[in-house]
Order: C-alpha cells, then sequence, then structure tokens
C-alpha cells in the first residue's frame, strides 16, 4: 500500500520532470537538426527520383521519422543538465534516477509521436492512403517511440557533460540503422547477412508493424514485431538505467 | 531525542582515494551545524552522502530518523538543499523554477503558489519572476536557489557555500534569513569555507580535514580549548622593530607583525601586558594601542588542519 503510494507520487513527478524537459530540450538546436532537419533530408536523398510506391514509402518514413525524433531527446538532456549545473539540485529532490530518467524518456516518447504525426496525416490526407489495422498502427507508434525514446537515454549513459560528444556517438549507432531495417530497401531484397542484421534492429519491427497497419502485409508476424519491441524497450530501458546510475557520480 | 541528522562511521572511496575516513556526528534540532574544512577535505562528499546524491561505501546516515539509502524518497522528502556550485533552469523563469521543484516535492498546487509568492517577495525577486533565470546576476540566481530549497516548507536546510562570490547585500541578506529560519526551528547544516560566517551563525561546528572530524564544539568552546592562542596586541608611538626584546618577556610565546603593530601570543595575557608596562617604563616607550585578543575561529582553523594529526586539543 505505502509503495504503491509512492509509484504514484514518483510517477506524477516523472510527469513534472517531462514537462520540464518539453520546455527547455525541445528547442535545442541538436534536438532540432538531429532529430527532424537531419532524417528529413536523409529521406529527401534516398526517396527522391525513385519509382516507390506510397505504401511502400510511408511505413518507413515514418518509422524513420519516428526513430529519430524520440531518440534525439534523451542524449541531449543529462550532458546538458551537468553542464548547466542542474544537475545535483535535481538528484536531490525525492525521486528516485529511475523516475526522473522515466521523465526524460516521456519527452522523447511525446516528441517522437508528435513529429510522427507530420508524415502520417501527409500520408492520409496527401496520398490518400488507406488504413488496414487503425489500433495495431496506433500502438506500434507508441510501443516503437516508448522503445525510441528509452534507446535516447541509453545512448546519454556515458558520462560527459557535452551534449555534441553525446549526439556524435548517438548518430554513429542511429544512422547505420536506417539502411538494414527495410525502410528503403525491404528486407526480402537484402543480401543474406542484411537479412540476419536487419534481426538486430528495432526499427526493422516498427517499420514492418507500421506496413501491416497500411497493407495487412507483414514481412514478419504482428506478435513476433511486437514481441521484439517490447524486448528491445526492456533492454534500453534496463540497460540505459543501470549505466546512468553507475556513472552519475562522475557527472557531478 | 531524536536527532535532525546521525552519522555512524561513514566511509567513502573514489577509486582507491579514501575521501571520508569513518566519521561519525549528530546534528540536533534547532542547530546550525557549521562544517568546515580546507579544500578537499570531504565536505562536499559528505553533503552529498547526507542528501543521498551519491552512496557511501560504508556507514550510516539517519535524516530526522529516516535512513537515507533504504528510505530516500521520504528521507529527501523533509530536505531543502542548497548544493555548491549549483545552477537554476536558466532557460525557465523564476516562477517556473520555482513551480517545477514544487511539484518534485510534492506541494500541492496552491501552497507552492502561495509559498512561491511569499519567497519571491522575501528574497527581493517578484519583479522579475517571469524573466527568464539567465537574465539574473550571480546573487540572483542564489536568492532563488535558496527560494527553491524553502518551496517545500523543510525543517531541515543543507547549504554548501550558500554566499560564496556574491555582493555584500546578497550575502548579508541570505545569512539574516538563515539566522531568522533558525529561530523558526529550522535545522541548518552549513558548509562553508567562510570561517566568520560560521562563527556568526553556528551554534556547533565540525572541522573536517583529509577525510576525518578533527574536532567538534561550538564556537565559543573552540576558542577557549585554544588558550595558547590568546594574543596581546601592541602598538608603539615610535618606530620599533625589536621582536627579539618582546619575545624575551615572560609568558610570550611566540610573536607577529601585523602591520605597524606587534601581536604577542600567550596563555597569560594579564601577566604580558605587566611585562610590557615594565618595558615602557624602563625603555621610556609609548604605548598608541594594547588589546587583548581571543583565539579567532580563523586561528583555531588553521591550528587544527595543520596540526590535526595525533593533536588533541583538549591538552592545550
Amino acid at each position: 500500500m505505502k509503495n504503491t503510494k509512492k509509484v504514484k507520487q514518483e510517477l506524477r513527478r516523472a510527469w513534472a520532470i517531462a514537462k520540464k524537459d518539453i520546455r527547455i530540450y525541445y528547442f535545442k538546436s541538436p534536438v532540432i537538426i538531429f532529430g527532424i532537419i537531419f532524417p528529413f533530408f536523409l529521406f529527401l536523398a534516398f526517396a527522391l527520383g525513385r519509382n516507390i510506391s506510397p505504401v511502400f514509402l510511408f511505413p518507413g518514413i515514418i518509422g524513420m521519422t519516428l526513430f529519430f525524433t524520440a531518440s534525439s531527446v534523451g542524449p541531449i538532456i543529462m550532458p546538458w543538465e551537468a553542464r548547466m549545473r542542474t544537475l545535483e539540485r535535481l538528484l536531490s529532490c525525492p525521486v528516485s534516477i529511475q523516475f526522473i530518467l522515466l521523465g526524460d524518456i516521456f519527452a522523447g516518447f511525446i516528441f517522437g509521436i508528435i513529429i510522427s504525426l507530420v508524415p502520417f496525416l501527409f500520408a492520409i490526407l496527401g496520398f490518400g492512403l488507406a488504413m488496414h489495422n487503425l489500433p495495431l498502427f496506433i500502438l506500434s507508434i507508441l510501443v516503437s517511440s516508448f522503445c525510441f525514446s528509452s534507446l535516447g537515454i541509453l545512448l546519454s549513459s556515458p558520462p560527459s557533460d557535452n551534449p555534441s560528444n553525446i549526439m556524435m556517438l548517438s548518430n554513429l549507432v542511429r544512422l547505420p540503422v536506417i539502411f538494414i531495417s527495410g525502410i528503403f530497401i525491404p528486407i526480402e531484397h537484402l543480401p543474406a547477412a542484411g537479412k540476419i542484421i536487419a534481426n538486430f534492429s528495432p526499427l526493422t519491427y516498427t517499420v514492418d508493424l507500421l506496413r501491416y497497419g497500411f497493407e495487412g502485409v507483414s514481412l514478419y508476424s504482428v506478435s513476433r514485431n511486437v514481441s521484439m519491441l517490447i524486448l528491445f524497450l526492456a533492454i534500453f530501458l534496463l540497460l540505459g538505467m543501470k549505466l546512468h546510475k553507475r556513472n552519475l557520480v562522475k557527472r557531478l | 531525542m531524536a536527532f535532525a541528522i546521525e552519522v555512524k562511521d561513514l566511509v567513502k572511496y573514489y577509486g582507491e582515494l579514501l575521501a571520508i575516513d569513518h566519521i561519525s556526528f549528530q546534528v540536533e534540532k534547532g542547530e546550525i551545524f557549521g562544517f568546515l574544512g580546507p579544500n578537499g577535505a570531504g565536505k562536499t562528499t559528505t553533503q552529498r552522502i547526507l542528501t543521498g546524491i551519491i552512496e557511501a561505501n560504508d556507514g550510516a546516515v539517519w535524516i530526522m530518523g529516516y535512513n537515507i539509502r533504504k528510505d530516500a524518497f521520504y528521507a529527501k522528502s523533509l530536505m531543502g538543499i542548497v548544493p555548491e556550485m549549483a545552477n537554476p533552469y536558466i532557460d525557465i523563469s523564476a516562477w517556473e523554477n520555482l513551480m517545477l521543484m514544487g511539484e518534485l516535492y510534492g506541494v500541492p498546487k496552491e501552497t507552492r503558489i502561495k509559498q512561491a509568492d511569499k519567497l519571491l517577495k522575501m528574497l527581493g525577486l517578484n519583479e522579475r519572476k517571469n524573466a527568464k533565470v539567465k537574465t539574473f546576476s550571480k546573487g540572483m540566481k542564489q536568492r532563488l536557489l535558496l527560494c527553491i530549497a524553502l518551496i517545500s516548507q523543510s525543517q531541515l536546510l543543507f547549504l554548501d557555500e550558500p554566499t560564496v562570490g556574491l555582493d555584500v547585500q546578497s550575502a548579508r541578506l541570505i545569512r539574516n534569513l538563515i539566522a531568522e529560519l533558525n529561530k523558526e526551528g529550522v535545522t541548518v547544516f552549513l558548509t562553508t569555507h567562510n570561517i566568520e560566517e560560521a562563527n556568526q551563525l553556528c551554534t556547533q561546528i565540525a572541522i573536517i580535514d583529509h577525510g576525518k572530524i578533527a574536532t567538534i564544539d561550538s564556537p565559543e568552546n573552540l576558542r577557549q580549548a585554544f588558550r595558547s592562542m590568546q594574543s596581546v596586541e601592541i602598538g608603539f608611538a615610535i618606530p620599533f622593530d625589536d621582536t627579539r626584546l618582546l619575545r624575551k618577556l615572560a609568558g610570550v610565546s611566540q610573536v607577529k607583525k601585523v602591520g605597524e603593530k606587534f601581536r604577542l601570543y600567550t596563555e597569560e595575557p594579564a601577566k604580558v601586558i605587566y611585562e610590557l608596562v615594565n618595558l615602557s617604563r624602563t625603555n621610556n616607550i609609548k604605548f598608541t594601542t594594547l588589546n587583548t585578543l581571543g583565539p579567532s575561529l580563523e586561528d583555531v582553523f588553521v591550528k587544527i588542519t595543520e596540526q590535526h594529526k595525533g593533536w588533541d586539543y583538549e591538552k592545550h
């Protein structure tokens, strides 16, 4: 009973941290550049001039947008807080590090959903694409956004107080992922090695689920896609929290 | 009596470096407890352990009866904190900072609005409450940090160098507020370099050096314990430079020239004054000033931190 009350209180405080992150970090230049502008130009470079059907293209674009945006907020928060000397004050509040990070994850989660609405609405209203399974589509967006936002937190765990170092590291990890996740080239067209590597990308399962949402067709089963996303989410979340806790003192 | 803070056998290592070496002390409710020490002595590490920011390798800390490691959530809820070199969030306003911290301490909305309003007025920030903190001076930011520490109406305050680098007015405002809060029953754990500040405010003082507590006592008792550091200060009407003559006077242990005056350290000031009067008569040297001085807290601090290895100040 006492523990349930405490968890509820900490959840409310995690939400207060998310609101703070939204006010402070959404408009920081690294988030805008690497979360929105960079994937947009990447899409233009790969998709323009190629004869790709909208029903194949849009799940990829939405997945890629979600991946970049949801994972772009987390990497900036901790190094920024350490650099601006606000971290110690935050850590002294009656909120555990797990719930502080959960607040940061909420901020990335919401950012990912809001920005991916743009290509989604463009697909529906601009290209007139019909939905095959809207509830599953929404579920995929929610789970994926949470998963990618947790990845952002994991990427910010090295104890640097320099946001650009962390952004560089996170791009080093995120960039290759989009080439092995079936966004521009269907996974079934990849060479054998590519097909194996694709299994290690959470974005593969997001894009496959989104394609099912639009077309009713996917490479893997829906249950496998959802399970794999939840597995990645759990790994990112647990590893991120463990590493942050370990590296916290080095940031002060 | 339940203590506000109880520390038992605390140990903290950074790698192989022993930063905190088995320290133990208690702070009673309603005290202003000064925590003094030279740079690198372990002051900030101790405060970070006490406030639950970092964990000790061994030992235990209780805050108002809550174990900081096992019940961090409840212990932290009872503290207000101004960490060393901390900043408020500069991209949001003073008001938004206070609302955020109020939420993080679980203060109900109505209470935090009232409290924020009262604190901003009290610390002279009300006019700028909606301005982004990045436009604030250092003194204003420090005053805002103190508002943040007080938003939850905590009965225990941890202040780490709260007046360092501030202008005289801001520093005085903060010191007066600390004294006022203490009168209302708030316990204060004050980490400081500023010995005069500790002397003015604190009821108990602990001096830490090389991770060990060198001494804990009231400022007055600390000065009393160092009777050998009492002195007689004398100024002569004519140019006088014969320190050897002064050193030969009965009861004088040490002579220091301080500007145009001389300070004669002694355990028996009355005897030294008698000797000086005799010296004056014999040599026809007139005095311009003659004062007796107790050991300053600074003298005590320097003595302890220089010599505390094996030093038992009660013997002196």
